[in-house]
């Protein structure tokens, strides 16, 4: 789960990181209380989830309060791809020497977490670490060492630091450590950490994204994403709701199966034969008739589908159970669109018993299945 | 024979109590494996399947001699549960619960490096030996006994494949969920050096997907290591846009790090054979094998 700009920067100031002075508005006469605490030059920052909000215009800059009403005002009408601005971040502009990256994610190899830094950060960040690879500095943390104030300093010696500089980096490196297991984060940074003309140091933005899993310790952020005010699309918020996995792509064939490895697999086979899918929804493992039905409901709902494509491999799930959900949605929300359905494992014969009795035809492999959807999303789903 | 489990493999159950733990429970006794004890917290003194309930790992491991655990409790508890089995000299440990947080994880993958233990998962299918010992929930009629080692970071689509193996009468010497999280105890190098000293496995399929970049270390130390056997491989997610995440929290790809085309291409340049679809890996296998 991805913070805003604002949560993030709250948090890292109350951990004692230097952020820019700013407060948040919903409206222009917030605006205009925030930003007569402030001293100018101001930055107005659009809140939203999506990347790339600096070129798409959600960031402006002025130096007196009434250019930062309006742009306050400009924003909040804003849409930046195609997410409404609910919010705006007003701060002042810092006055940038150097932009520095520091940030903390997960090391698969070592099984634990890495810390990387660079002396040059900023918005070129990655593809720096694919062009001049030396200006990355890695650090793996030891997980029952963790990541002490000494490691940082020496990761502020990399970057040519000496000092006091040195001195203070560390602690702010350490601080941001401190904040990402607190938070179960999978990753946070501080890109640009900007050190300022005067020689000091604030985390000019920040992020964090938040370890899903790891909700459950931090319910306030699980209600905040449940009641919509996140990156998710509403298919997405319904999906997460009946613990489902959903992504929206932008083809035209449903999709629904058990296990985030077979569901990929199954897109890569539509897409093989020429097909273009719609989604990837995978509803776990032992999914119940009422989330299979949830899930249809959900992949139908989006009006590019044309033809719905089911691959259930029973495990634990069971494919009597997958053919009760289908003809509860058939009942409860009238699927016209046409389905393709491939049903084996666990209670097949049930299954299929079901649906066959309702005349709905059920395949054994997954490549033929493919093959007759992709078919009939040619024929405009007829 | 096989890999890491086999006749001789003694289990406890870790959460044998609820709905999953029993269930499955049932069905790795009915497959042969010796289920030896149970642990519930507060279910101590029952029986399950007729198998003995305790309370604690430390009293089922006093009372019963046991060699692995297999843990089906709910996320929040389950760090708790694996570090219970570690302390208590459990060397193979399969984790089946999915949605652990990635810290807990990386505490319970610290311990067990440290007491040389082998973890399996979490968020796996587990590990089946065929027709000798199955630790996991996978539908075991779709394995039969042969000579290709499996190791993969999927369930269902490891079911897809296997299953499409044993039609074509290929059995296999041992099949390995490494699990879908981001952190997971085994890797892909770790089975691929197993299955190197294992006598019975003559060659290998490894089924990756989309994020991370285990797979890439792999097809390295394949090079790197002049690896002997032959190696099959597929790889999911080739259809996935970047940023996206697919299910599996593993399952992200990040830039242009841990896409498909990049695993593919390690891959090939190992001599790896690499199949476009599920369906294409028997053949692949079928051609090495008999040369």
């Amino acid at each position: 789960m991805k913070l805003f700009e604002y949560e993030a920067k709250n948090i890292l100031a109350r951990y004692g990181i230097p952020t820019p002075h700013g407060g948040l508005a919903t409206n222009p006469s917030q605006a205009h209380e925030v930003v007569s605490k402030l001293k100018p030059p101001f930055v107005v920052k659009a809140q939203v989830l999506v990347a790339g909000r600096g070129k798409a215009g959600g960031i402006l800059f002025s130096d007196s309060i009434g250019e930062v009403e309006k742009d306050a005002e400009k924003l909040l009408r804003m849409q930046i791809k195609g997410i409404p601005v609910k919010s705006v971040w007003i701060e002042e502009k810092i006055q940038i020497k150097k932009e520095l990256y520091f940030g903390i994610t997960i090391d698969r190899f070592n099984q634990s977490y890495v810390a990387i830094a660079s002396s040059v950060g900023g918005m070129e960040i990655e593809e720096i670490a694919t062009k001049a690879p030396e200006k990355i500095i890695h650090f793996p943390i030891n997980p029952q060492q963790g990541f002490h104030s000494f490691h940082a300093r020496q990761m502020a010696r990399k970057m040519g630091y000496a000092g006091n500089q040195l001195s203070e980096l560390g602690r702010i490196f350490e601080r941001l450590y401190c904040v990402g297991m607190d938070y179960d984060a999978e990753l946070i940074e501080m890109n640009p950490l900007a050190e300022t003309v005067n020689g000091k140091f604030v985390a000019a933005d920040a992020r964090i994204i938040l370890d899903d899993n790891a909700l459950f310790r931090h319910e306030e952020y699980k209600k905040r994403l449940l009641e919509g005010e996140s990156e998710l699309t509403p298919q997405e918020i319904e999906a997460t709701k009946n613990d489902l996995a959903y992504v929206k792509l932008d083809g035209d064939i449903g999709v629904i199966g058990n296990g985030a490895g077979l569901v990929m697999a199954t897109l890569d086979t539509i897409q093989y034969y020429g097909g273009k899918p719609a989604n990837f929804l995978d509803v776990g493992g032992g999914a119940p008739a009422e989330k299979i039905a949830a899930a249809l409901k959900i992949v139908l709902s989006d009006p590019k589908v044309k033809a719905l494509f089911i691959n259930i491999l029973g495990g634990i799930t069971r494919c009597d159970e997958v053919a009760r959900g289908i003809l509860e949605a058939k009942a409860k929300i009238g699927v016209t669109k046409p389905m393709v359905i491939r049903l084996v494992g666990t209670n097949e014969e049930e299954g299929k018993r079901i649906l066959t009795e309702e005349g709905i035809h059920v395949l054994e492999s997954m490549e033929e299945a493919a093959q007759r959807v992709v078919e009939i999303s040619r024929h405009g789903g007829k | 024979m096989g890999i890491i489990i086999d006749g001789n493999t003694r289990a406890i159950v870790q959460g044998i109590t609820g709905t999953q733990g029993s269930f499955h429970t049932k069905l790795m006794l009915e497959y042969g494996t010796k289920i030896v004890a149970g642990v519930t917290p507060g279910k101590g003194e029952t029986q399950i399947h007729g198998v003995p309930v305790y309370d604690t790992v430390e009293e089922a491991i006093e009372k019963h001699s046991a060699n692995a655990s297999i843990i089906f409790v709910p996320a929040p508890f389950a760090a708790d549960a694996t570090l219970e089995a570690l302390e208590n000299g459990i060397k193979t440990i399969v984790i089946i619960t999915e949605h652990i947080p990635i810290k807990d994880a990386v505490n319970v993958m610290t311990y067990a490096k440290q007491v040389n233990a082998t973890i399996i998962g979490p968020n796996t299918p587990g590990i089946i030996t065929p027709e000798e010992s199955k630790l996991g929930i996978m539908p075991a009629h779709i394995f039969k006994p042969g000579t290709i080692g499996m190791v993969s970071r999927s369930g269902t689509l490891t079911y897809e494949i296997a299953a499409g193996l044993t039609r074509k009468n290929l059995g296999q010497s041992t099949c390995i969920g490494l699990g879908g999280d981001p952190i997971t105890g085994l890797n892909f190098l770790d089975a691929l050096r197993m299955f190197e000293k294992d006598p019975r496995t003559k060659a290998i399929v490894l089924i990756g997907e989309i994020g991370g970049n285990l797979e890439e270390l792999a097809a390295e130390y394949i090079v790197r290591e002049k690896y002997p056997k032959p190696v099959v491989a597929f790889i999911a997610g080739r259809s996935a846009p970047p940023g996206k995440r697919m299910g599996h929290a593993g399952a992200i790809v990040m830039g242009k790090a841990g896409t498909a085309e990049s695993k593919i291409e390690k891959f090939k340049n190992a001599g790896v054979k690499v199949a476009e679809k599920p369906n294409d890996v028997p053949e692949l296998l079928m051609n090495l094998v008999s040369n």
